[in-house]
């Protein structure tokens, strides 16, 4: 981690801005820019701040690096974006793209998503990731020329992998099954929590009422006026206490949600070897076929039914020289068969190590965050606790004093 | 159903059901009808809504009738009432209740303060200020007691979605290894705020509510008592009237319109009395009521609290120091 890109560079995704423009149909369209903030890390004895660079980037960049990334790396667990539309809202959240709190979250999460990638090892040296925060005009032309389009794997192409794999490694059978059950876990646990949150505020919100109606009882009383009147005052500033409380709630959920999508990326590592795997089998395959068929022709025993064969059959033996050209390019085909098994071999047992490096790398790294993420939620919960017990306490004491 | 009601006097121990108390309270409106009768829990439960057997049921109605006798014996004209006595100490209250009727007859005993067809021109002001103070408080009671339902309703909808949530912690500390015991650990201390929160819910509905509700009908009860007095002051006025347009010489006023001075001038007396009384009971009262709703809600978040502080520590445990 010493020379990761994180320790050299302090990175920062300190504003967004709505901005009007014309997309690719020339039809007028609304987007959030989001400003990149770089510096380079001086050492400390300088006492001077290095200058500050900065460019602007939409999501759609954003996203166009992410995809470039999964592509170039495979065998890593690549961080993920945060949502592109707001999901998983209770109703007073606005699900609305342009909403000031959903850009706000949005900009912490891209900037959460940038160190990420600062501080992984592998990434961090990547250089379309450094120009993506250095240099401003040409770089979406840059990532495209890098043709990694062209070497992303068809989801057909994965589906059909995934069914018809014989021999994955076990350990990424297994893991693909966790990240599906993370997933699904991470889902519900977001969908209830809302609700929970939709709930709370009301049960809050109610509490107001009683502010409203102790003021107007305190009119026709007279010794209990006073207590009830300042009472009542602080059942509106429980009230409104739910607003903050909830919307810190929030910052919790959008870690939980990280991780949500994490367990994609997983799933995609996943994948990648189940798709190598097959390739692999397949070549091999092929090869034992095309052997098969070499020792048939040389032979002359047809151990296996062949459509070349019965019409050879029924149309006439081939010459013998006819026979030989067949057989010297089957021998040929062998020969790159079994070279390009080997390196497909290779290249399996490289991604499978690799790939599971960062894997350990990536469940240290969970294990960790999601600790850090379940504290910080109980200290929440504390703190809402403990503003519950300031506030009714203080109105037990104006109740005291009716 | 029976209710059980223990009063030292010097000691006596009677049962008692509902249908006692209710006939308790009557006879004290009819024999008392210038003082302010203190109300009763409510007769009628609908059937099927809630169950009268309940434990929970019978222990409110428990404390809303043991208050009810407390206030009478509070009461410096109320507590040396016959017929209070007599249900305090009686071993057979219907003997004396089927002796009551024939007595009734005899004695005159209740007094039809009620003539009917009186109407009074102007209430005076004290009194009319005392009708629209009852006015307003039962309407805020009113609103007070439907806030508190509200809340108590949207509590329990709270609980129904904390009780799907806490075990989704857990069912993901299964997938888990390092992080199980934290989940596990968050799903227990959600458990207990669920279970925190039903006592709160349970407490509010069977000590908050029903004292709200005494008062609403306290207010009505006592609404109707300043209408009997009403009715006092208007015979009295009317048969003053009566007297003053027969333009007899006699310069001494009839003994019975004298009776009714006499009638008017002690219901006010009683009632003012009552009403200073009533006045300094209620600021009690709610006083205790909402002192108490404070500390329930005190002690729910208290009961959170220590579960989740009581959780930190687990969370922040390192697998190495176990």
């Amino acid at each position: 981690m010493e020379d990761c890109l994180a320790k050299k560079m302090e990175i920062t995704v300190s504003e967004a801005e709505k901005r009007t423009g014309r997309n690719a149909m020339n039809m007028q369209e609304t987007y959030t820019a989001y400003l990149i903030e770089t510096r380079a890390v001086e050492s400390q004895s300088e006492g001077q701040c290095a200058p500050v660079d900065s460019l602007w980037r939409r999501y759609s960049e954003f996203e166009l690096l992410r995809n470039y990334l999964l592509v170039t790396y495979p065998h890593i667990v690549v961080p993920p974006l945060p949502e592109k539309r707001a999901d998983f809202v209770w109703h007073k959240l606005s699900a609305d793209n342009m909403d000031p709190d959903f850009v706000e979250r949005r900009r912490i999460g891209l900037e959460n998503f940038l160190l990420r990638v600062a501080s992984h090892p592998v990434l961090c040296q990547d250089k379309i990731f450094y120009s993506f925060l250095t240099q401003e005009g040409g770089w979406k032309e840059m990532v495209n020329e890098t043709g990694f389009q062209l070497k992303a794997d068809s989801r057909l192409k994965a589906l059909n992998a995934t069914f018809r794999v014989k021999n994955p490694d076990k350990r990424f059978t297994e893991l693909k099954h966790y990240s599906d059950e993370l997933q699904s876990v991470i889902s519900h646990l977001l969908r209830v929590r809302a609700r929970v949150a939709d709930r709370l505020y009301g049960v809050y919100k109610v509490h107001g009422n009683y502010g409203r109606v102790f003021s107007e009882w305190s009119a026709i009383e007279k010794e209990m006026g006073d207590g009830l009147q300042s009472a009542g005052h602080h059942m509106d500033v429980y009230a409104a206490s739910i607003d903050d409380i909830l919307e810190e709630e929030e910052h919790y959920a959008d870690q939980l949600k990280e991780y949500l999508f994490y367990a994609e990326a997983l799933r995609a590592v996943c994948r990648k070897h189940e798709l190598m795997q097959y390739d692999l089998e397949m070549a091999a395959q092929d090869l034992t076929s095309k052997k098969q068929q070499c020792e048939e022709l040389a032979t002359g025993t047809v151990r296996t039914f062949s459509l070349k064969g019965m019409t050879s059959k029924l149309f006439g033996q081939e010459t013998p020289e006819q026979r030989e050209a067949k057989i010297k390019v089957l021998e040929e085909q062998i020969q790159e068969g079994e070279e390009q098994l080997k390196s497909k071999n290779l290249e399996g047992r490289d991604f499978v190590k690799s790939a599971w490096a960062d894997i350990e790398r990536f469940k240290e790294q969970k294990n960790h965050d999601l600790k850090e993420a379940l504290i910080s939620y109980a200290v929440m919960q504390i703190s809402m606790c403990k503003k519950g017990i300031q506030v009714w306490t203080n109105a037990k004491e104006c109740f005291s004093k009716m | 159903q029976t209710t059980r009601a223990e009063f030292d006097l010097p000691e006596y121990s009677v049962r008692r059901r509902y249908q006692d108390f209710d006939w308790l309270r009557n006879k004290l409106e009819e024999s008392q009808p210038t003082h302010l009768i203190p109300p009763l829990p409510e007769k009628f439960v609908v059937k099927g809504v809630v169950d009268r057997f309940s434990e929970e049921f019978v222990e409110t109605r428990r404390k809303a009738l043991d208050k009810f006798l407390k206030r009478i014996t509070d009461h410096p004209v109320l507590s040396f009432n016959e017929h209070f006595n007599v249900f305090l100490t009686a071993k057979d209250l219907n003997a004396y209740k089927k002796q009551g009727m024939a007595l009734l007859s005899k004695m005159g005993e209740s007094v039809k303060y009620v003539t009917g067809g009186y109407k009074l021109r102007s209430r005076p002001l004290e009194f009319a200020a005392i009708g629209e103070y009852l006015d307003t408080f039962s309407l805020k009671l009113g609103t007070i007691d439907r806030i508190a339902q509200r809340i108590i309703k949207e509590q329990l909808e709270y609980l129904v979605e904390l009780r799907e949530y806490g075990p989704v912690y857990s069912t993901w500390g299964g997938l888990e290894v390092e992080l199980s015991e934290p989940l596990e650990g968050v799903s227990a201390c959600i458990g207990n705020c669920c279970t925190a929160l039903e006592e709160l819910s349970e407490d509010m509905t069977e000590d908050f509510l029903p004292v709200l509700r005494e008062y609403i009908l306290y207010s009505e009860s006592m609404k109707n008592v300043l209408k009997k007095r009403d009715q006092v002051q208007a015979e009295y006025e009317a048969k003053l009237e009566a007297v003053a347009l027969k333009k007899e010489d006699r310069p001494k006023v009839p003994t019975d319109v004298e009776k009714c001075q006499d009638r008017v001038e002690c219901f006010n007396a009683d009632l003012k009395a009552d009403m200073e009384r009533w006045q300094n009971n209620k600021r009690q009262d709610f006083r205790q009521l909402l002192m108490g709703m404070a500390d329930k809600n005190i002690q729910y978040y208290e009961k959170c609290l220590t579960a989740w502080e009581s959780i930190i520590p687990l969370l922040q445990d390192k697998p190495e120091t176990k």
